[in-house]
C-alpha cells in the first residue's frame, strides 16, 4: 500500500517535471521575443517621448507643497521653479506648457514613482548625489537650484549660530532625504549628541517643530525659507547663517532613455541660456531677427537644433515664450513671493553666481 | 480518466506560474534597462543615519541590518504594550457595558461607539498633535510621582541602574517555573484529595520573594538615575539622565489602545452574554459563591467565544502600528521601509523583507492564540 502510494507520487512528479521543462523553454522563448521587440523600438525613437506625445501630456513628479518650488494653489494650479522645468518640457515636446500632469510625491515615494514609470520627470527639489545617480537607475540632468542644508531656530532661544548647539538638542526633519545623513555628519563632527525626530511628510515636521517638539528644524535652506511662511508666527523663527552641505537640486529622469534625458536637460539649459542672452518671454519673437547667431539659435531662427531630439525647430522658442527664462521664473516664484529675494549662488556666472550651462549650438 | 483529473490542476498551476513568471520577467527586464541590481548585499553596508529611539545599542555607523532590527523591536514594543493595555481596557469596558448601573453602561457604550467609528490615523494625529500642544515645555513641567516629568519632548522617568541584572532575570525565570509546578501540584491535590490551596496568593508570594532574595544574597543591586533639567539655550530646555520615553510612542500606544479596546470590549460583552442564564443559576444552586461562579463557570466558557475574534484584533493592532510612520515613531515601516529604502533605493528587496516580517509576526501571534484557544476548548473525553 505504502509502496504503491510513493510510486504514484513519483510518477506524478516525473510528469510534472516534464511539463515544467517545457514550460521553462516556453518562458525563455517569450522572454527573447519580448526584449527583441522593445529594443528595436527604443533604438528608433525615445520610448518616453513617443508615449508622451501619444498621451498628450508630460507626467511630472513634484513635491507635496513647497512654496517657490512646487506648490498648488486653491484652484489646483501648480507654480514654482521645479514646476517650470516640466512646463518647459511640455512646451518643447507638445507645444503647450500647460499640458502637464503633476503628481505630488513624498520624499520616500519619489524615486520609486520615477523608476516604475509612473512619472517621466522628477522635478522635486532633489539633491544630485553620486549614489543616487549611479546606484538606483536614475539620471540627473542638471541643476536648477543650488542649495545647502541649514537650521531654523526660534528667535527667542538666543541661538544665532550652530556653534551654540549643545548636547541633548532635538532636531526635526524629513525621512528619506540627504538631510538625515548630513545632520548626522554635522553633529558627529562637532561631537554633539542629538535626538533626530524624522517625519514622513513636511507638513508634520513643520507642525511638530512649531508646537515645540524640537529645538531646531533642519532641511535645505530654500525649504526652510519656504516652510517658515507656514508657521503660526513666521517672525518668531530664523534660519541660522551656517550651511552644512552642498545640495544641488535638479530634475531627474529614468536611466536608459538618452533622448528623453537630453530633451529635459536642454529644456532647462535653454531657460538659463535665454536669461544669459537677455531673451525673455516678452521679446523672444523679436529676437528672431537678432544679429547674434547664438541668440538666433536660441529662438529657432538658425540651425536645426531640435532635429537631434526628434522635435521641430521652434521647441526652444516655445519654452521661452510660454514659460520664460530662468530669471523670470525665479523672480515670479521665489523672489516676488518673498521666499529668497537674494539669488545668491543661483545668479548667472556673468553676474557673480554659479549658473553656467553649455552653449546651445 | 486520470488525465481528466490532472488537467484542471495542471492548467491552474500553469496559469499561476505564467503570471508569476511574467511579472518576474518584467521586473527583471525593467531593472536591467535602468541599471538596478537585485540583491541583499546592502544589508551589511553602513546605514549612516541615526534613529530617535532604540531598544538596542545603535548609531549610524552600524549596518542596515542593525537598523532593521531597531525598527522591528520598536514595532514589537508598541504592539506588545498595545495588546496588553487594550486587553485590560477592553475587558473592563466590556464588563461595564453589562453593568446594571445606567451611567456606567451608557458611558461605556458612548466610548465604544465613538472610538471605533473614527479612523485610526485621525486618532493618532489627534493624540499626537493635541498632546503636543497641550503638554508643557520642559522648564514648566510639573513633577509627577515625585520623580517624573511629562513634557512636550516626552516622558522623563528615573532610569534603573542594575548590578548583576542577569542574576535577577534568572531568579524571575526560576520563580515562573516554581509557580508552574506548584499550580500543577495544587491541581492534582484538588482533583485527587479535594484539598484547596490559596493558589493566587502563594504564586504571587513566590514571584515576589524569590527575586527579593537575590537582592539580599545574590549581589543584585538597584539604584536610580533621575532626570535633571538642562538648559540648551535661553528658552530651550531638555532633561538629562533618567529614561526618556518619546511622545510619539505615548501617542501611538494611546491611539492604538483606545481604538482596539473598543473591539475587544464588544468581544468580551458578546462572550459573557453568550453564556446562558441557566448556567449561572445552576452553578449558584449547587452552592458556589458568586466569585466561583464567575471563575469556574462563566469565564472558562466565555473565553472560548472571546478568544478567536480577539486574536483578529491583536493582528489588526500589530499591523496598524505601521501607521507610526505618520508621527515619527521609528517603527519598522519608518526606519526600514522609509529611510533605509530611500537611502539604498532597494524598493523590491526592502518591501519584500518588510512584508515577510509582518507576515511572520502575525502568524506567530495566530499560532500562539490558536494554541491557547485549543487549550481552553472543551476537552472531549
Amino acid at each position: 500500500m505504502n509502496y504503491l502510494l510513493t510510486n504514484k507520487y513519483k510518477q506524478k512528479g516525473r510528469i510534472m517535471f516534464k511539463y515544467l521543462k517545457q514550460l521553462t523553454s516556453l518562458v525563455a522563448m517569450v522572454a527573447v521575443l519580448f526584449t527583441f521587440t522593445t529594443e528595436t523600438m527604443a533604438a528608433k525613437k525615445s520610448k518616453t517621448l513617443k508615449n508622451t506625445q501619444k498621451k498628450g501630456f508630460v507626467r511630472c513628479g513634484v513635491s507635496q507643497g513647497l512654496p517657490g518650488f512646487s506648490n498648488a494653489d486653491a484652484a489646483g494650479n501648480w507654480t514654482g521653479v521645479d514646476v517650470d522645468v516640466c512646463r518647459a518640457v511640455a512646451a518643447a515636446v507638445l507645444g503647450d506648457a500647460n499640458k502637464v500632469k503633476f503628481t505630488p510625491l513624498s520624499a520616500k515615494e519619489r524615486f520609486t514613482a520615477l523608476t516604475s514609470g509612473e512619472i517621466d520627470i522628477l522635478s522635486r527639489n532633489t539633491t544630485w548625489t553620486l549614489s543616487r545617480d549611479a546606484d538606483i537607475g536614475l539620471t540627473f540632468v542638471g541643476v536648477n537650484f543650488y542649495d545647502g542644508q541649514g537650521f531654523m531656530v526660534r528667535k527667542d532661544s538666543g541661538i544665532t549660530s550652530t556653534s551654540q548647539f549643545k548636547d541633548g538638542i532635538s532636531a526635526c526633519t524629513n525621512i528619506g532625504t540627504t538631510t538625515e545623513l548630513n545632520m548626522r555628519d554635522f553633529f558627529n563632527s562637532k561631537g554633539i549628541s542629538y535626538t533626530p525626530v524624522a517625519f514622513e511628510k513636511a507638513d508634520e515636521v513643520v507642525a511638530a517643530y512649531d508646537a515645540g517638539r524640537c529645538d531646531t528644524y533642519t532641511t535645505d535652506k530654500s525649504g526652510l525659507a519656504a516652510q517658515r511662511t507656514k508657521m503660526t508666527n513666521p517672525d518668531d523663527h530664523m534660519v541660522l547663517p551656517e550651511t552644512i552641505s552642498k545640495e544641488p537640486l535638479g530634475p531627474v529622469v529614468r536611466q536608459g532613455d538618452s533622448v528623453w534625458e537630453d530633451i529635459v536637460r536642454w529644456s532647462l539649459n535653454t531657460m538659463i541660456e535665454a536669461e544669459e542672452y537677455g531673451v525673455t518671454s516678452a521679446n523672444a519673437d523679436m529676437m528672431k531677427t537678432s544679429e547674434n547667431p547664438q541668440i538666433k539659435r536660441l529662438v529657432g531662427a538658425e540651425g536645426e537644433m531640435g532635429a537631434a531630439f526628434g522635435l521641430d525647430n521652434e521647441w526652444n522658442l516655445r519654452i521661452i515664450k510660454q514659460v520664460g527664462n530662468y530669471g523670470e521664473s525665479y523672480k515670479r516664484n521665489i523672489a516676488d513671493t518673498g521666499i529668497l529675494p537674494d539669488r545668491g549662488p543661483n545668479e548667472l556666472w556673468t553676474k557673480g553666481g554659479i549658473l553656467y550651462v553649455p552653449p546651445s549650438r | 480518466m486520470k488525465f481528466k483529473k490532472i488537467l484542471p490542476q495542471f492548467l491552474t498551476l500553469l496559469f499561476i506560474v505564467l503570471i508569476f513568471g511574467f511579472f518576474t520577467m518584467n521586473a527583471q527586464e525593467n531593472m536591467d534597462t535602468r541599471g538596478i541590481e537585485f540583491g541583499f548585499g546592502f544589508l551589511t553596508k553602513e546605514a549612516s543615519f541615526d534613529i530617535q529611539f532604540s531598544l538596542i545599542d545603535y548609531d549610524g555607523s552600524m549596518s542596515y541590518a542593525r537598523a532593521y532590527l531597531v525598527g522591528l523591536l520598536n514595532t514589537l514594543l508598541v504592539s506588545f504594550i498595545g495588546i496588553i493595555l487594550s486587553t485590560l481596557l477592553g475587558a473592563v469596558i466590556g464588563v461595564a457595558r453589562l453593568s446594571p448601573n445606567y451611567l456606567i453602561d451608557k458611558t461605556a457604550s458612548f466610548y465604544v461607539e465613538f472610538f471605533r467609528n473614527v479612523p485610526l490615523l485621525l486618532q493618532i494625529f489627534f493624540w499626537y498633535f493635541a498632546a503636543l500642544r497641550a503638554l508643557p515645555m520642559p522648564e514648566d513641567a510639573p513633577l509627577i510621582f515625585g520623580s517624573s516629568f511629562m513634557t512636550i519632548k516626552g516622558l522623563y522617568t528615573p532610569a534603573p541602574i542594575w548590578n548583576n541584572f542577569d542574576i535577577f532575570m534568572i531568579s524571575l525565570v526560576v520563580a515562573m517555573f516554581v509557580i508552574y509546578f506548584f499550580n500543577k501540584f495544587a491541581k492534582k491535590k484538588q482533583e485527587e484529595e479535594g484539598i484547596q490551596y490559596p493558589k493566587f496568593i502563594i504564586s504571587l508570594g513566590i514571584f515576589i520573594i524569590l527575586p527579593l532574595l537575590t537582592f539580599i544574597i545574590g549581589g543584585v543591586d538597584l539604584s536610580w538615575s533621575f532626570p535633571e533639567l538642562k538648559q540648551l539655550a535661553k528658552t530651550s530646555f531638555t532633561y538629562e539622565g533618567g529614561m526618556g520615553i518619546p511622545p510619539e510612542l505615548i501617542a501611538l500606544t494611546l491611539a492604538l489602545t483606545l481604538y482596539t479596546a473598543t473591539f475587544i470590549a464588544e468581544n468580551v460583552r458578546a462572550g459573557i452574554q453568550g453564556i446562558g442564564k441557566g448556567q449561572k443559576e445552576a452553578a449558584a444552586s449547587i452552592g458556589l459563591t458568586p466569585n466561583q461562579v464567575l471563575k469556574l463557570v462563566i469565564l472558562p466558557q466565555a473565553l472560548r467565544i472571546i478568544i478567536p475574534p480577539t486574536t483578529n484584533q491583536y493582528l489588526n493592532l500589530t499591523k496598524n502600528s505601521s501607521l507610526a510612520a505618520a508621527i515619527a515613531y521609528p517603527d519598522l515601516v519608518l526606519v526600514f521601509a522609509g529611510t533605509a529604502m530611500m537611502q539604498t533605493g532597494r524598493a523590491i528587496e526592502i518591501v519584500g523583507i518588510t512584508m515577510a516580517t509582518y507576515l511572520t509576526i502575525s502568524l506567530a501571534i495566530s499560532v500562539f492564540m490558536n494554541w491557547y484557544n485549543k487549550r481552553i476548548a472543551i476537552q472531549e473525553k
